[in-house]
């Protein structure tokens, strides 16, 4: 006998609605995993009171009949997103005491189609990272152990994804601005989807940077995928750069029927040195396309090798003028101040206490790079780059190319402070096969399709035409019947 | 591209973060080695290349020039770590 907070969102709508379980004690479960999940540190602010005045609202719809697929259903929220009146601090210290006067336009969605909050979800700080080591509330772990050593759920959602992988929650919000949502979800073997870039609104979602960041859901299969990003996306005129078209019903698309499609290989994410299971996996995943029906093409994205590098000069320069804000005066913390001290230290000393060291870093890159004399050089050059990255996408799309398949990440999830002494560019080639998505602003999607040779779980990345989130997903969904990915992480915790 | 501890020093100044002088040689070093893999941009050809400025093709909207919002003062300072008679307060100010 599952607990219902082991259930998909699918199967719990569906019970939900046939009146074999209540949204009330649903969230009852979740509440109580919740609370027996502290060891995570997943969930960083809990609001048990507005989940269960929620979820007696959802027993009412419910109850009327003709909910939607949301309503009843327990979900965390990233830190990064504001929720009205619940701390909402991108896990930073700069952020310390805020509670937002308004919602932002995602979660308005979430709880007008009758979702259950029950709690603000841990993550890098601002987003910045790739093991959630460098939040303000401390490091989440990954729920897979395998020995003595406390692994990374990987990051920026690291929350989420360890939150989701342990039935905390049915799912959870991810941001992803260079691999936040594929990255974790692959680490933690759950499912994780980042749209194209202008599907869901940026409104009320914390800046990192704004030309790459798109919020997505992270749950427990391709289907609970579809039905969750259809409740999130949707024109909003509060984000200028929100999309003004139709959103499928996702989940409708989920045919399983990939036959004649074109599956493209791009032969330059077979990195220098890359793990044999890796290879392997990414292997396997091929043979399963081509099992389906699916037509398997070599293609060249010949840029790829440049992604790191332009997203490294793209993503701080943005966040450099995005986090201008964090000044001590509206919001957050502000430093004790000497006697004397005038503006100028109050801003020095609030940044300086309020970011953490990855966070001052990209600040600081962000602004070398757009400083005078090397803007063109550096930031000029690198959206030139970016140019021709989405460029080689778009040859591959217009000569018939329907998905591309890549790994996710470049390993399994790696031991928490194992990468203490690296420099910071080692931990930036985490990102290595997801932040080209973004830099073309596609949609990818990452699938658990295996355990390595350790026991955890690895993970393949699907990349889809703009706008076809719809076929992504149903491609997607093939993979993960084909792979039948079920283990899950024992309970230690 | 290597960075010197004075350009750290002036980057960290320019992003209004204090950083303790100790504390700028190890700055200055892991600045350069972030800057020196981003050098490898330098390898592309981009004649003829513009950079790019919105990833998917559409105009940013456009919305009507009229108050749609307004009269929350109170919501407003909600947060400020200092507010006093409707403004938010800072050290004084002497140009």
């Amino acid at each position: 006998m599952t607990n219902p907070n082991q259930m998909t969102i699918a199967a719990a709508r569906d019970a939900l609605r046939k009146g074999d379980l209540s949204a009330v004690d649903l969230t009852m479960s979740c509440l109580t995993a919740m609370d027996a999940g502290d060891d995570l540190n997943a969930f960083v602010h809990k609001t048990p009171d507005i989940a269960l005045t929620q979820a007696r609202a959802a027993d009412v719809r419910l109850k009327a009949g003709g909910a939607p697929d949301l309503c009843g259903i327990p979900l965390g929220i990233k830190d990064l997103f504001c929720t009205k009146g619940v701390a909402s601090q991108a896990a930073s210290k700069i952020l310390a005491g805020f509670k937002p006067e308004y919602e932002s336009t995602v979660t308005t969605k979430l709880f007008d189609a009758g979702a259950v909050m029950l709690g603000k979800l841990n993550m890098d700080e601002f987003a910045m990272g790739s093991s959630n080591e460098t939040s303000c509330y401390g490091d989440v772990i990954n729920p897979w152990k395998i020995d003595d050593r406390k692994l990374t759920p990987g990051g920026s959602s690291g929350g989420s994804a360890a939150a989701v992988a342990a039935d905390l929650c049915l799912g959870a919000t991810g941001t992803d601005t260079g691999g936040s949502i594929r990255q974790p979800a692959a680490f933690t073997g759950i499912t994780g989807i980042k749209p194209t870039y202008g599907r869901v609104s940026r409104w009320g979602i914390v800046a990192f940077a704004s030309s790459l960041d798109q919020a997505g859901p992270m749950t427990k299969s391709v289907r609970d995928a579809a039905i969750f990003l259809r409740a999130m996306c949707g024109y909003d005129a509060k984000d200028s750069t929100s999309a003004n078209i139709p959103v499928p019903d996702f989940e409708a698309a989920l045919t399983g029927d990939i036959r004649g499609k074109k599956i493209g290989i791009p032969k330059e994410y077979r990195m220098d040195g890359m793990p044999a299971e890796i290879e392997a996996l990414w292997q396997n995943g091929v043979a399963m396309m081509k099992d389906a029906g699916a037509v398997i093409v070599d293609i060249s994205l010949p840029h790829t090798k440049y992604a790191l590098p332009a997203y490294y000069v793209i993503a701080p320069a943005e966040a450099s003028s995005n986090l201008a804000r964090y000044d001590g005066v509206r919001y957050g913390h502000r430093a004790k101040l000497a006697a004397g001290d005038g503006i100028t230290e109050m801003y020095e000393k609030t940044r300086a206490e309020g970011f953490g060291p990855e966070v001052q870093r990209r600040i600081m890159v962000g602004t070398y790079v757009l400083s005078a004399g090397f803007y063109d050089a550096y930031y000029n050059r690198a959206r030139k780059v970016r140019a021709l990255i989405k460029r080689d996408f778009e040859l591959a799309f217009e000569a018939g190319i329907d998905a591309i398949l890549t790994p996710a990440t470049p390993s399994s999830a790696f031991g928490l402070g194992e990468m203490a002494s690296a420099d910071p560019v080692e931990m930036y080639l985490n990102d290595v096969f997801t932040v080209t998505v973004n830099l073309a602003g596609l949609p990818g999607v990452a699938v658990p399709v295996g355990l390595d040779a350790k026991g955890l779980p690895l993970g393949l990345q699907l990349i889809g035409r703009p706008w076809d989130e719809a076929g992504l997903l149903n491609h997607a969904y093939v993979l993960e019947q084909a792979a039948g990915f079920v283990a899950k992480p024992a309970k230690w915790w | 591209m290597s960075i010197d501890t004075a350009t750290a020093r002036k980057v960290a100044k320019l992003a209004r973060i204090r950083v303790q002088e100790a504390d700028l040689p190890k700055l200055a070093e892991q600045l350069s080695g972030i800057l020196g893999f981003m050098e490898q941009l330098s390898e592309v050809d981009v004649t003829g290349i513009e950079p790019m400025v919105s990833v998917t093709p559409m105009r940013l909207a456009r919305r009507a020039d009229v108050v749609s919002d307004g009269n929350i003062q109170a919501q407003i300072l909600a947060n400020a770590p200092d507010a006093r008679e409707g403004f938010f307060a800072v050290p004084k100010v002497v140009e």
